[in-house]
């Protein structure tokens, strides 16, 4: 075999490799966000010591080493993973769910409500408000795949439609609540945060708390129930063709809508997890926190599977937590946004690397029966 | 009823926008191709119109036009990769759409820090002035967009074929029409379209560009599409629709029998019109056949 048949080869493994396009996809979006920060006459280097702060602690500028980046890091990645898992579990099934910016609302208010009003029991009370958030953003994703499944109601129009719903009516009911200004409720109970002394000491005072066994758990459960259960099966079956699993007796209105259901929880769960985690008082919105948006991001960069969405929320999260320490290095810190939207484009061009795939094998086949001919 | 009719102006101002950027999403997918990326056309748009305004709006009496026009050049061509994207590589639509709006709101707010040296355009000192009876122009130029869109969708050959590229591709490219430039052509308009959108809205209902300034119109239209039925005049009745809600939500305060209700009831009456109109008129599907299916030309 020479050389120019293996590089043949190499490329054809690329391109049909899924975890390879992601890879050269999220690497193609660094690159253009990298020369925009040349082209706007800035020093790159700025941007990458930034993130390099933020993974592993070390500020190269000053020489010094603070543990409490790297917890601010994980952190911010834990609502991503988990509206990416959101996002990734609906995928699955064939829907596309942008709804999980209204369902992480959802879960938000809950959580904040429970926190506010349950019982003030040690751990009991927060696993209640976690299981009051994955309840209602289970709630709302799940109408969104009953009208789907039942009407024909396209999810796209239907979540965007929700997602302002969920906004102003927690908005409406968050400030029913006494003591509330317009922009907080009074403080939550101790027993209802999500907080940990010893994760708080580790990280030297981070943010970083109980949600990321939240995280760790709701992944497992993801890859537990999509690849081991039957429910798992038939949802994916739905999502490769969903007429084939039709005559395979498999009931699509109702898978449809657990698929949702499911997907909604994770949305929810990540809303508490941010409410009970980074904030010691339920807040009144003024705007979208964009973790469902962005979770679309996260799911689409890992392939809808739990390992790589975790990875790919890992990612986003460091764009995200990295985005102070780019501004005050005269980095504008919109270019984290800029390559979250290039690489998500870049995502959309998948069908492309079939073409390119497609073209290969059928020269392939062409050069193969000249050579028989001859 | 009088506080109803001093409502009209402000109604119209918010509805035109909304209005134009959903005839756009409607052309678009009239052709086949769902441009769920209204909202950030929409805003990129808004920026370059607010930034060229301030820029040249002391030089020129003609600035607004002019801030316009730029805004509508600016969405015609960031459309170009949406439409290179799902209509030269076939690609997934709804996801290259959702790029271009995660690309938007940094890419604006990126320039904005380029040019400006802070995350919005600097405030212009006079946005564009409101003609007879307070109505702003964007509401003739909305009406005169409904209208010319209807007359070459519904007219036209060239309508025709336009329309028949969105409900049956194949039979449409045997028939001799260049589908993939048709769709083009559908991309772009939209693209153009938003643009002029967003320029309307930030020179009618703002003094500057911020990342909130779109907020959700380029959403709304997009509902407006569905809802209308694809239909000019169903989509221009329930932008009015949504701009109405919209504008009840700002003016309720005035309205002395309506005050016992939280503002957030009419921010939220819109969607939930919509999507209780979505599940009625759900026995038959009126969103055209081929919409957000890639076209591949068969054999070779």
């Amino acid at each position: 075999m020479n050389q120019r048949s293996l590089n043949k080869n190499l490329l054809d493994r690329l391109l049909s490799s899924d975890k390879a396009i992601s890879i050269s996809v999220v690497l193609l979006g660094f690159l253009c966000g990298t020369l925009l920060v040349v082209a706007v006459g800035r020093n790159p280097w700025g941007m990458y010591s930034a993130m390099l702060q933020t993974l592993t602690g070390l500020d190269l500028t000053r020489g010094t080493w603070n543990v409490r980046y790297v917890g601010e890091w994980l952190n911010a990645s834990l609502p991503l993973i988990l509206c990416g898992l959101s996002m990734a579990f609906a995928a699955r099934t064939g829907l596309f769910n942008i709804g999980a910016e209204g369902q992480y609302i959802v879960g938000l208010t809950a959580a904040q409500f429970v926190a506010l009003f349950g019982p003030q029991i040690s751990v009991l009370h927060w696993l209640l408000a976690l299981l009051a958030a994955a309840i209602a953003g289970g709630f709302w994703g799940g109408v969104v795949g009953w009208l789907k499944a039942k009407f024909s109601v396209s999810e796209v129009v239907a979540t965007i439609m929700l997602n302002y719903v969920a906004f102003f009516a927690s908005r409406w009911l968050t400030m029913l609540i006494p003591g509330t200004n317009t922009y907080r409720t009074p403080s939550f109970p101790a027993t209802a945060r999500l907080s940990d002394p010893l994760i708080n000491q580790l990280t030297n005072g981070s943010r970083l708390n109980l949600g990321l066994f939240v995280v760790i758990i709701s992944c497992l459960v993801f890859w537990f129930i999509i690849e081991k259960t039957k429910l798992g099966f038939e949802l994916r079956a739905t999502g490769l063709n969903k007429d084939a699993a039709r005559y395979a007796g498999i009931n699509i209105t109702k898978g449809i809508t657990s698929s949702m259901i499911i997907a909604g929880a994770f949305a929810g769960l990540a809303g508490a997890v941010v409410a009970l985690g980074s904030f010691s008082y339920g807040r009144v919105l003024g705007g979208n926190d964009n973790y469902g948006f962005n979770g679309i991001a996260v799911a689409l960069v890992g392939n809808s599977t739990a390992g790589g969405t975790m990875i790919a929320g890992l990612l986003f999260g460091m764009l995200a937590s990295a985005q102070p320490l780019m501004q005050s290095r005269q980095i504008p810190k919109e270019v984290t946004w800029i390559i979250s939207g290039l690489v998500v484009i870049f995502i959309s061009l998948r069908a492309a690397f079939r073409i390119v795939l497609d073209k290969r094998a059928k020269k392939r086949a062409a050069e193969l029966k000249e050579r028989s001919d001859e | 009823m009088n506080d109803l009719i001093r409502m009209i102006p402000s109604i119209l101002m918010i509805v035109s926008p909304i209005l134009i950027s959903a005839m756009g999403g409607m052309i678009c997918e009239k052709a086949g191709v769902v441009n769920i990326a209204l909202e950030g056309l929409m805003g990129i748009g808004a920026f370059t119109a607010a930034t060229v305004h301030v820029l040249i709006e002391s030089s020129t009496p003609a600035s607004v036009w002019i801030a316009i026009l730029a805004g509508a050049v600016a969405g015609l061509v960031v459309s170009i990769i949406h439409a290179y994207a799902s209509i030269s590589l076939n690609a997934n639509q709804v996801i290259s759409g959702t790029g271009i709006n995660l690309l938007a709101t940094g890419g604006t707010t990126f320039l904005a820090q380029v040019i400006f040296k802070m995350e919005r355009t600097q405030p212009f000192k006079l946005g564009m002035m409101p003609g007879l009876a307070g109505i702003y122009p964007t509401a003739w130029i909305a009406l005169a967009i409904v209208l010319l869109s209807w007359y070459i969708l519904y007219r036209r050959p060239f309508g025709l074929r336009l329309r028949a590229c969105g409900e049956h591709p194949q039979a449409a490219a045997s028939a001799g029409i260049d589908v993939r430039r048709m769709r083009y052509i559908a991309v772009l308009a939209s693209g153009f379209l938003a643009g002029v959108a967003g320029s309307c809205l930030v020179l009618t209902q703002t003094i500057q560009y911020t990342v909130n300034t779109i907020n959700g119109a380029g959403f709304i239209a997009l509902a407006a599409v569905s809802f209308g039925r694809w239909l000019p005049k169903g989509v221009a009745g329930a932008s009015l629709l949504f701009g109405t809600a919209v504008a009840l939500a700002i003016y309720m305060v005035n309205i002395e029998s309506l005050r016992f209700l939280p503002s957030e009831f009419f921010s939220i009456l819109p969607y939930i019109i919509t999507l209780v109109t979505l599940v009625l008129f759900s026995g038959r599907d009126y969103a055209p056949r081929a919409a957000g299916q890639p076209y591949e030309r068969g054999g070779s």
